[in-house]
C-alpha cells in the first residue's frame, strides 16, 4: 500500500515570475521520515506548498499516494495529507479538545459536524501526543512547546497517511524539541506515518532523521543517510560553515527502540528526555 | 485513511475526557438553542402584547394562533386589538426578530472570516454606505414609494452593498495577505465615505433630523410591506451563512489552514462576504443602523458553548433576533428612543459583566 509515498516528477516552482524551484524528482515511499534542510531561500517551504497543492504558480507533476494531486478534490487531499500549521494563534477562546478537533474537518459530517467516532479519534490523538493533562484548557494560555504539540495532535486527529511540517521546532526550547522530534518518530514506525518535515536544525534532523533531503537553490544537492547528506565538502558548500559543527550530530543516529526499550504510550513533555544531547546543548 | 493496518491502543479515561468536553459542548449547544427559541416566543408575545394598549398575553397568543395558524379558537378580542396586533405590532416585532438574527449572523461571519473579534457587520464599510446612501436619499426630492420603501430605504440598500464591493474590489490588488488587505481598504473606504457623508449632512439643512434619525437606527414605522421586501434578501443571505460553520471553523487557524484542512478558501470568502453584506443592506434598509448587536451576540453564545462554527451560527441567529426585538420593545415603552441607545444600555454592561466572570479569562 503506497497511500502515504509522495513523488515529484520535474516540479518546477515559481513566485512572482522568479523560479525557486529549477526541476525536483523526488521520491518518497509511504511510511518513510524525511527531513528537508537547506539554507534560507533553498525552496524547502516552496517544495511543501507544491505536495500540498497551494505554491501558486508550479509546474510539473505531484503525486500523493499514486494519485496525482490535481486529481485530487481539497476534501480528499486533507484525508491523505496532515500539515502540521504554522500559524498557531486562534482570535476566539478554544480549548485543547476544540482546536484538535479541527483535524476531523475532513472527516466530519457536512451538517452534524462530530460524531462520536470523530469525538474518540481527538482523545485518542490527545492521548498519543501527550496532552492528556492539558484537556480543557484555552489553547492562548499554552507555551509556545505546548501549543505546537497541540497542533500536531491536530493533524494526528486528521488521521492522515502522511504529515508534512514546516519547522515544528522553530520557536521551542530544546527538551520540546525532542520531545517534538521523538513524536515524529513514534507516529512514524508504529503508526506508519510518512513524515516529512523542513527543519532549519541540521544536526537534529541528522539525529532523528533516517533520511535528509538538502536543497540548494531550488535543487537536490544532496539525498540520504547522515553520512551523505552531510559530507564535509557538501556543509562547506551549501551551508557555509565549518562541517564540524555538525559531524558529531550525524554519527549518533536516534533510534526509537534504543531510546525506550519498554514503549508505552506516549506522555509527551513530561517524560525526561531520553536521548543524549550532547552536539546539540 | 491510513498507512498500514495498526492495533489502536486503548484511551485511558483521562483522555476520553476530552471527547467528552466536546460531546459536553455540544449538549449544551442545544440547551442554548431551546432556551433561546423559547425566550423568543416569549418576547414575540410580549412584543405585540405591549404598548400603549396592553392586550392579554392569552389573547395576544390566541390572534396569532388563530390568524397565523389557522387554529380554530374562540374569539373573545376585540377587532381593535386584532388591527393593532396584526397590523401595527407583529410586522415590527417581525422585523426587529429578523434585523437581529441577520446582524447577528453577519458578525459571526465576519469575525470568523476576519479572525478579528471587534469585526461587526458594518466594519467592511456598509454602514458609511448605507448611511451616505440614505442622507443622499433624503437630499434628492422625490418621494415615490416601491412596496413601502422610499429613496431613502433604496439608496441605503445600495449604498451598503456598494460600499462593499468597491472595498473587496480594491482590496484584491494590494500586496498585504487578503483578508488584513480588506480589513484596510475598508477602513480607508468608510473614511471616505464618511466625509460624503458629512457633506451631505451639512448641506441638508432641514432633512438633518431625517438623516439623524435613520443614524440611530429604529423599528418605527415598520410595516409589512418593508418586511416582505427585504425578507427575501434576510432569508437567502441567512441560509447561506448557517451552512458556513464547518468553513468558520477551518478558518480559525487561519486561511493557509484552511485549505490544508479541506476547505475551498476562495469560494468560502466570498460566499460569507456576500451573504454578510447582503443581510446587513437589508437590515440598514429596514431599520438604519443599529449598532452592538452583531459584534455583542457571537461573543456571549461563544462564551457558553465554545468556538464551534455549527453551534455559534445557529444561535446567534436565534439570540440576536430574542435581544433586538426585547431592545425594540424596550425602547418603545417610554415612548419609542432610539433602539440602538438601548441596544447598548444593555448590551454593553451584560457584556462587561460576562467577560468578568468568565473564567477562562475571555479576552478581545
Amino acid at each position: 500500500m503506497n497511500a502515504g509515498g509522495v513523488e515529484l516528477r520535474g516540479v518546477r516552482a515559481a513566485y512572482r515570475g522568479r523560479e525557486v524551484l529549477h526541476g525536483i524528482d523526488l521520491s518518497i515511499r509511504s511510511g518513510e521520515r524525511v527531513a528537508l534542510i537547506g539554507p534560507n531561500g533553498a525552496g524547502k517551504s516552496t517544495l511543501l506548498r507544491c505536495v500540498t497543492g497551494t505554491a501558486p504558480d508550479r509546474r510539473g507533476e505531484v503525486l500523493v499516494g499514486g494519485t496525482p494531486v490535481s486529481a485530487l478534490s481539497r476534501e480528499a487531499m486533507a484525508r491523505r495529507v496532515a500539515v502540521v500549521p504554522q500559524q498557531a494563534t486562534v482570535p476566539f477562546a478554544t480549548s485543547v479538545e476544540q482546536l484538535v478537533a479541527l483535524g476531523r474537518i475532513p472527516h466530519e459530517h457536512p451538517f452534524l459536524g462530530l460524531r462520536d467516532a470523530d469525538r474518540l479519534a481527538v482523545a485518542r490523538a490527545i492521548e498519543r501526543v501527550g496532552l492528556v493533562h492539558l484537556v480543557g484548557r484555552d489553547a492562548r494560555e499554552l507555551s509556545q512547546g505546548e501549543r505546537q504539540l497541540a497542533l500536531l495532535a491536530m493533524a494526528v486527529a486528521q488521521d492522515a497517511a502522511c504529515l508534512l511540517l514546516d519547522e515544528p521546532t522553530v520557536h521551542l526550547d530544546l527538551r520540546h524539541q525532542v520531545a517534538t522530534m521523538e513524536l515524529l518518530a513514534e507516529l512514524n514506525e508504529r503508526d506508519g506515518v510518512t513524515v516529512v518535515a523542513v527543519l532549519h536544525d541540521v544536526a537534529l534532523a541528522a539525529h532523528f532523521f533516517p533520511r535528509l533531503v538538502v536543497l540548494d537553490g531550488g535543487r537536490i544537492a544532496a539525498d540520504g543517510g547522515p553520512e551523505t547528506a552531510l559530507a564535509p565538502d557538501l556543509v562547506r558548500r551549501v551551508f557555509g560553515v565549518d562541517p564540524g559543527l555538525v559531524a558529531r550530530a550525524a554519527t549518533v543516529p536516534f533510534a526509537l527502540a534504543a531510546a525506550r526499550p519498554a514503549l508505552t504510550v506516549a506522555t509527551g513533555v513530561s517524560r525526561p528526555p531520553s536521548t543524549p544531547l550532547g552536539p546539540l546543548s | 485513511m491510513v498507512a498500514t493496518p495498526r492495533t489502536l491502543p486503548a484511551i485511558s479515561p483521562a483522555a476520553r475526557e476530552a471527547a467528552a468536553l466536546l460531546a459536553r459542548s455540544r449538549t449544551r449547544a442545544v440547551a442554548l438553542g431551546i432556551a433561546g427559541v423559547a425566550v423568543l416566543l416569549v418576547v414575540l408575545v410580549a412584543g405585540v402584547g405591549l404598548g400603549e394598549v396592553v392586550i392579554r398575553p392569552a389573547d395576544t397568543v390566541a390572534i396569532l394562533a388563530h390568524r397565523l395558524l389557522g387554529w380554530p379558537v374562540a374569539r373573545t378580542w376585540s377587532a381593535a386589538d386584532e388591527t393593532i396586533v396584526l397590523q401595527l405590532r407583529l410586522p415590527r416585532v417581525l422585523s426587529a426578530i429578523a434585523v437581529g438574527a441577520s446582524l447577528a449572523l453577519a458578525g459571526t461571519a465576519l469575525q470568523g472570516l476576519l479572525r478579528n473579534p471587534l469585526a461587526d457587520p458594518y466594519v467592511l464599510g456598509t454602514a458609511s454606505g448605507a448611511a451616505l446612501g440614505a442622507a443622499l436619499g433624503v437630499l434628492i426630492p422625490v418621494r415615490a414609494l416601491i412596496l413601502g420603501f422610499g429613496l431613502l430605504q433604496g439608496l441605503a440598500f445600495a449604498g451598503a452593498l456598494g460600499a462593499v464591493t468597491v472595498v473587496y474590489r480594491l482590496s484584491r490588488t494590494g500586496q498585504l495577505s487578503t483578508m488584513t488587505g480588506v480589513l484596510l481598504t475598508g477602513y480607508a473606504v468608510s473614511s471616505l465615505l464618511a466625509a460624503g457623508l458629512a457633506i451631505t449632512m451639512w448641506l441638508s439643512g432641514d432633512n438633518l433630523r431625517q438623516i439623524f434619525f435613520f443614524l440611530l437606527g429604529g423599528f418605527d414605522g415598520v410595516a409589512w410591506p418593508q418586511l416582505a421586501a427585504a425578507l427575501p434578501a434576510m432569508l437567502l443571505g441567512g441560509a447561506l451563512l448557517l451552512t458556513r460553520g464547518r468553513a468558520l471553523n477551518g478558518l480559525l487557524l487561519g486561511e493557509e489552514t484552511a485549505v490544508h484542512l479541506g476547505l475551498d478558501v476562495r469560494r468560502e470568502r466570498i460566499v460569507l462576504l456576500a451573504a454578510a453584506s447582503l443581510v446587513t443592506a437589508a437590515s440598514v434598509a429596514i431599520a438604519g443602523l443599529i449598532g452592538f448587536v452583531g459584534l455583542v451576540v457571537p461573543h456571549v453564545v461563544r462564551l457558553v458553548v465554545g468556538p464551534d462554527g455549527r453551534s455559534v451560527l445557529p444561535l446567534s441567529a436565534i439570540w440576536g433576533g430574542a435581544f433586538l426585538a426585547a431592545c425594540d420593545l424596550v425602547a418603545r415603552i417610554p415612548g419609542d428612543i432610539p433602539v440602538g441607545v438601548v441596544t447598548a444600555l444593555l448590551g454593553a454592561p451584560f457584556f462587561l459583566w460576562i467577560l468578568r466572570r468568565s473564567r477562562s479569562g475571555y479576552e478581545l
